[in-house]
């Protein structure tokens, strides 16, 4: 019962939040403003983790591949492409971003919360789910599709040149199979799927924080709980849609 | 003028408010008091929409918030200016921002006009060259000046004040209270202000209303307050021994 109570209050939330801004110009340059803090603020990460993501992919399954020997080692351009576009970009980063952009947007709410500062824009009549929740949301949705596809191409590079280097393959087998056979099937998969995990990465932090009662210490517990909720939730919408998908 | 009739407020099975009613006038300051948990904040939550009474009734000048639907709501609010105890200056704002806010979120003001009504409060509150500074720059007096400035941006019909003196020293509190008192005698607007500094009562009270125990205990004004020789306002007035021994030397 306490999880159904939960969950209607978080999709009544949502809907708040998604309702008419009370001025566009405001709503739209605090959108920008979220852009901006997600986008570049988690740039450098999801590029660092990416370009190694697809480096140690590259040589593991390169390793793998040699020690069987029959397999064309061409072949590691399609896997590695596949695997970044399907699974490695999206759900890492998304999980990596559950991690920075969930509990950074969770203590915000939650410390605007205990300091009254949401009470001071209520009071002012502003209408706090849809000023405040909304253009995070819709930031998020607009700015983790960039980062996954910067992921994608990342990924893709660090693991050419660990496996160039590494002689497990030339370039021109590495671009060879990354030319082969490119389904826009798996690239719609990869959209897919950042919608949904921008939506509850964004969406179930702001819960946590909006939520919050207490002081610092539910802070705390809130951001956490919005990192760990989101993680668990991205894993199983992404088995879902893999397996609706595939 | 705010009417509130029989306020009654519970959280689970803790009454907190138990039917309380007072009247409060424009163009005074009136004074909510009490011990800690009396219910002064829960009235003043009440009164302002952040809370739902339980029952009662919550008079704007007649107009009844709680009938009202989402818009009318919204627009007693925007009559409404609020000085929190921690002030609630939005921390990603500089002081301009954050008092220029409200005009930027609900009028049509040009930026020049904004610009002028921004200054004019900070002058009002005497802040001026503060206009970018972060609230994480300025001390506490300086906080509670610019969350004036910002209550009063908008020229409010009424001013609520929690805890105004919160956190501060003795002459700050002071500087604050009578630029309270100022603003509210000036603007004639309806100030309630929930406070537990005597220091306010005597100064700026002319209306006192005594809470104990989520009731109303005493309502009368300041003057009035030092008739009082016993019972529980007595014992919160002259709590320490210090401004007992003070009464009796000074036979009030």
């Amino acid at each position: 019962m306490k999880y159904l109570h939960y969950f209607g209050s978080y999709l009544l939330l949502l809907r708040q939040a998604f309702s008419r801004p009370e001025k566009w110009s405001m709503y739209s340059k605090e959108v920008f403003r979220q852009c901006v803090e997600i986008g570049i603020g988690s740039l450098s990460i999801i590029a660092i983790i990416s370009t190694f993501i697809g480096a140690v992919t590259a040589v593991q399954f390169s390793y793998q591949l040699k020690s069987i020997g029959i397999v064309p080692m061409w072949w590691m351009g399609s896997i590695l492409r596949k695997s970044m576009i399907l699974e490695l970009a999206p759900t890492l980063s998304a999980l990596l971003l559950a991690g920075k952009v969930g509990s950074n947007i969770a203590s915000e709410l939650g410390s605007m919360r205990i300091s009254e500062q949401i009470d001071a824009y209520e009071i002012m009549g502003v209408n706090t789910p849809s000023y405040l929740i909304g253009p995070k949301i819709m930031a998020a949705i607009i700015v983790v599709p960039c980062l996954i596809i910067i992921s994608v191409f990342l990924g893709i590079l660090g693991g050419g040149v660990a496996g160039v280097l590494g002689k497990f393959f030339t370039l021109s087998e590495y671009v060879r199979g990354l030319q082969d056979n490119l389904d826009m099937h798996d690239v719609r998969v990869m959209f897919v799927k950042t919608f949904f995990f921008a939506l509850i990465i964004s969406s179930i932090s702001c819960y946590k924080g909006y939520n919050v009662q207490g002081g610092a210490i539910e802070i705390g517990k809130a951001s956490t709980q919005a990192v760990v909720m989101s993680s668990i939730v991205v894993i199983i919408v992404n088995f879902i849609v893999a397996f609706t998908l595939l | 003028m705010i009417e509130i009739r029989d306020i009654r407020k519970s959280f689970g099975e803790h009454e907190v408010l138990k039917g309380v009613s007072s009247v409060f006038e424009d163009g005074k300051c009136n004074l909510i008091i009490g011990k800690s948990g009396s219910g002064k904040t829960v009235t003043i939550k009440c009164m302002v929409g952040l809370l739902s009474q339980d029952a009662g009734t919550i008079l704007f000048d007649g107009r009844d918030l709680q009938q009202m639907d989402f818009d009318g709501k919204k627009s007693i609010r925007r009559e409404i200016g609020m000085l929190f105890q921690g002030t609630a200056l939005f921390d990603s704002m500089t002081v301009e921002e954050n008092i220029r806010f409200p005009l930027d979120m609900f009028t049509k003001m040009s930026a020049a006009e904004k610009a002028d009504r921004v200054n004019t409060c900070l002058q009002r509150v005497n802040m001026t060259n503060t206009n970018k500074k972060y609230p994480g720059e300025l001390s506490g007096g300086m906080k509670k000046r610019v969350g004036i400035a910002r209550a009063i941006v908008q020229n409010p019909r009424y001013l609520f004040c929690d805890e105004p003196n919160s956190g501060l020293d003795p002459k700050t509190s002071m500087v604050i209270d009578h630029l309270i008192q100022e603003i509210t005698q000036e603007f004639k607007i309806t100030t309630v202000i929930n406070t537990h500094d005597m220091n306010s009562v005597m100064g700026i009270g002319d209306k006192v209303l005594f809470l104990h125990e989520g009731k109303k205990y005493w309502e009368g004004s300041s003057a009035e307050i030092l008739k009082i020789e016993s019972g529980e306002l007595f014992d919160f007035i002259f709590a320490s021994d210090f401004l007992k021994d003070l009464r009796k030397h000074a036979k009030f």
